[in-house]
């Protein structure tokens, strides 16, 4: 082992210089499987917006669309107005309970896998092979003094980088307005200028973090490896190294020389070499370390090759390693998954989703809200009876107008009208026609004859003039002034 | 392993390495309590100066320095009031073609434009908040003297070139030819007490607030001295402002003391004129505003008529 002077340097000091990581190319179960889902998740942000959805003429024909300027989320056949953002809150719920659900099943399988910052980094890392080569010729050409052709070949790679960033950041703003508009209008310089400065923020970001930072966002600034610390316990799933296996550590020729006195590992420190964040995963687990397996394809191709059997560094749990390093069969993969723990987080967690879309088929497109005008409260009028005001609000949920009648109910000798009519033409309802995927408000005066309660509930009620279409009401206070 | 270096360590504070952790410690002790050296990474360092560097730039660019009357300027000047004037120069720049609208079309019209009457309602809101509030309440609802304007009872007219011109031109404005103008006698040197006491019952008894039997007298009294301007009927007539007497709504307390004293001294409310101090389209939105409250009269109506029936509602007048 390294003494420890080597790692900390010698005295204190002001800062720590980031030390290079070029991981070496891989090929393995785990690596084809992190191919898989990079490309899926990859795939699914760049196309998303482009997908198309028919909502009729007075919605937006985009499947997903954020619209913040008119206060509508758009998802495939679901809406969300703003004050449904209760379901927005429900998916972020689901995601964050879905995190526990996959660490407490799989560890870090999301810092692995699927996080941006990992699938980017691994974008980035394969635009260092393709252009500087591999891990030797990358070392090579960072320690090499400058020369035309690592200025050129820098100036390829930042540009590469430059253009993943790019559409990084534009592939973003697509989920904000039409795209195929958006596109033009970017071009053309039309677009708004927060489009410009979004895709300005998040084409350095994407550029720092995915061409510079990289690992150094996992453990310098991601909170998630932090909080995972509490999310996992002995039963999760960790890439370890079976250091009761492996140690004492010795090349193959050491091993031929002194059979028994060295384990399983060779100390060729592949491991080391194709790992994203530059750890040594020989050390146990550590916050560097965000469990992409890559580690696990390196050691069983070495393995393989000098004849021992795979598995050196695997997935494995702190239970399990404790009772194979005593000797015995850890538990199979399928009990591992399918612990109670997971289980219940994944019950809470499809709950959520089932209530949500349960709420989703229940809820009524066409609301209805109420607000008394509270100044002046009610309004004497010449002959006796009284008015009070009424701010109406209809929201018409449905991509189309709709022709609904506004009625009273529980108010004897009520007559009402809109800021269109008047008293003289008063009934008991009024006709409205709601626009499309709106609210239409709707001063509504309410005239009621002066003797009576002076508060008394009532009822305004919407109702669609189609058959069998659903309705609303509330319940309305009418004032009038105290007898004397 | 490292064994403990702090006897030997070259540095003088004493700097050694904490064993269980591997990291240096920063060579400070306080009662035994050290601190570990964890140096933060060099990027960190660097956006940190960065920040430092952003500080001493904002201090020069914008007010920073408070002085004794006022902060050091900037070189840019910028200044938060220089940018509301900007936002408000931009907002006034923004509603100038609206404004323009209603300043040129006829106030009479302005119902019928919806968009126009939407601005001018919500322009005259504002303005009324500004002018009006002292005298008619802040929800326009008026109190003794000062009428109610959500009401439906109107001294000089409730349609809004009615009530466009009571704005333009005021209520009894001694120095304004075209100003809304009567003025009712005081009757208190014209009629006995007991003359007075008979009207204030049939005053009363006109508007149903009162219904005993009023002195023979009072029909002949009334006629003689009320109907000229209130209407044989006691009606009122708003061309010369004289309340509607039968009505529930007084603007002065229909109690008996409040009748008397309005028929012994008589009234004589009076209303700003305000085109000497409003601009023209300020006043057309105050008249759509006023008018927008429940009480104009003449409107339009979209109330569609086969409504009532696929209700089997009456048309209630309560």
């Amino acid at each position: 082992m390294s003494s420890l002077e080597d790692l900390v340097g010698k005295s204190p000091q002001l800062y720590e210089k980031r030390k290079g990581v070029y991981p070496k190319q891989v090929d393995g179960f785990y690596r084809r499987l992190k191919w898989v889902v990079m490309a899926i998740t990859l795939t699914i942000y760049y196309v998303t917006p482009w997908i198309r959805w028919d909502r009729g003429p007075y919605a937006p024909d985009q499947a997903v669309l954020i619209d913040l300027a008119n206060r509508r989320f758009y998802m495939f056949q679901i809406e969300i107005w703003p004050h449904e953002f209760y379901y927005v809150a429900g998916l972020l719920i689901m995601a964050g309970i879905g995190l526990f659900v996959v660490t407490s099943a799989v560890g870090r399988a999301w810092c692995g896998y699927s996080c941006p910052q990992t699938v980017w980094t691994d974008l980035f890392q394969h635009v260092d092979r393709f252009i500087d080569g591999d891990r030797n010729a990358q070392v090579r050409l960072a320690k090499a003094p400058w020369s035309t052709s690592k200025i050129a070949k820098r100036i390829l790679k930042y540009s590469i980088y430059l253009f993943i960033a790019f559409w990084t950041g534009g592939a973003w703003i697509m989920y904000f307005a039409d795209a195929p508009t958006l596109v033009v209008d970017f071009w053309r310089g039309d677009a708004a200028p927060v489009a410009y400065t979004t895709v300005a923020i998040l084409t350095a970001t994407t550029f720092i973090f995915g061409g510079f930072m990289r690992e150094q966002v996992c453990i310098y600034m991601c909170p998630w490896p932090r909080i995972q610390t509490a999310m996992m316990d002995e039963k999760s799933l960790l890439v370890t190294y079976k250091d009761w296996r492996g140690e004492k550590r010795g090349s193959v020729k050491k091993a031929e020389k002194t059979p028994g006195e060295f384990g399983d590992c060779i100390d060729c420190n592949q491991c080391v070499a194709v790992c994203p964040t530059g750890i040594d995963i020989r050390e146990g687990p550590q916050i560097g370390c965000i469990t992409c397996a890559l580690c696990i394809d390196a050691c069983d191709s070495v393995m393989e090759q000098v004849n021992r059997p795979r598995g050196l560094i695997d997935y494995c749990t702190l239970d399990d390693a404790a009772i194979e390093k005593a000797g015995g069969t850890g538990a199979t993969i399928r009990k591992t998954l399918l612990r109670p723990r997971t289980l219940i987080y994944f019950a809470i967690w499809g709950a959520i989703g089932l209530a949500m879309l349960f709420s989703l088929g229940q809820r009524t497109r066409l609301d209805i809200s109420v607000q008394h005008d509270r100044n002046p409260v009610y309004v004497q009028l010449s002959d006796g009876a009284v008015r009070n005001n009424y701010m109406v609000k209809l929201r018409n949920m449905e991509a189309r107008p709709r022709d609904v009648t506004v009625s009273v109910n529980g108010l004897d000798g009520a007559a009402i009208w809109t800021s269109e009519g008047s008293r003289s033409n008063a009934r008991r309802a009024v006709n409205v026609i709601t626009a499309p995927d709106s609210v239409s408000k709707l001063r509504l005066f309410v005239a009621a004859p002066g003797i009576g309660p002076a508060q008394q509930d009532f009822n305004i009620a919407v109702q669609p003039n189609e058959d069998g279409a659903k309705g609303d009401s509330e319940t309305a206070v009418f004032e009038r002034p105290e007898t004397e | 392993m490292v064994k403990d270096t702090s006897s030997n360590d070259a540095n003088s504070l004493g700097s050694r390495i904490d064993e269980p952790t591997g990291t240096h410690t920063v060579g400070h002790e306080w009662d035994g309590i050290e601190e570990l050296d964890t140096p933060m990474p060099r990027w960190w360092v660097i956006s940190y100066y960065l920040t430092i560097a952003w500080a001493v730039v904002y201090v020069i660019l914008y007010p920073a320095w408070p002085l004794i009357d006022g902060a050091t300027k900037g070189v840019l000047g910028w200044s938060s009031r220089g940018e509301l004037e900007k936002e408000i120069q931009g907002e006034l720049a923004k509603r100038a073609p609206i404004m323009s609208a209603i300043g040129s079309i006829a106030v009479e019209k302005l119902p019928f434009d919806e968009r126009l009457m939407q601005a001018s309602v919500e322009g005259g809101r504002a303005a009324f908040k500004v002018h009006c509030v002292q005298c008619h309440g802040s929800g326009a609802s008026g109190s003794k003297g000062y009428p109610n304007l959500n009401d439906d009872d109107w001294l000089w007219g409730g349609d809004i070139g009615a009530i466009h011109y009571t704005l333009e031109h005021g209520i009894r404005q001694p120095d304004h030819e075209e100003t809304r103008f009567s003025q009712m006698p005081a009757f208190g040197g014209i009629l006995s007490a007991a003359e007075t006491d008979a009207l204030v019952l049939y005053v009363r008894k006109l508007a149903g607030k009162y219904q005993g039997d009023v002195p023979a007298n009072a029909i002949t009294l009334f006629a003689n001295n009320c109907a000229s301007c209130h209407g044989a009927d006691g009606a009122g007539d708003r061309t010369f402002g004289a309340p509607n007497l039968t009505d529930a709504i007084w603007l002065y307390g229909s109690d008996e003391d409040s009748v008397r004293n309005t028929i012994t001294n008589s009234r004589f409310g009076v209303m700003p004129r305000w085109n000497n101090r409003l601009d023209p389209v300020t006043i057309k939105m105050l008249a759509a505003y006023v008018y927008s409250l429940g009480g104009g009269e003449a409107m339009p109506t979209m109330i569609a008529p086969d409504v009532e029936r696929a209700n089997g509602a009456d048309d209630v007048q309560p």
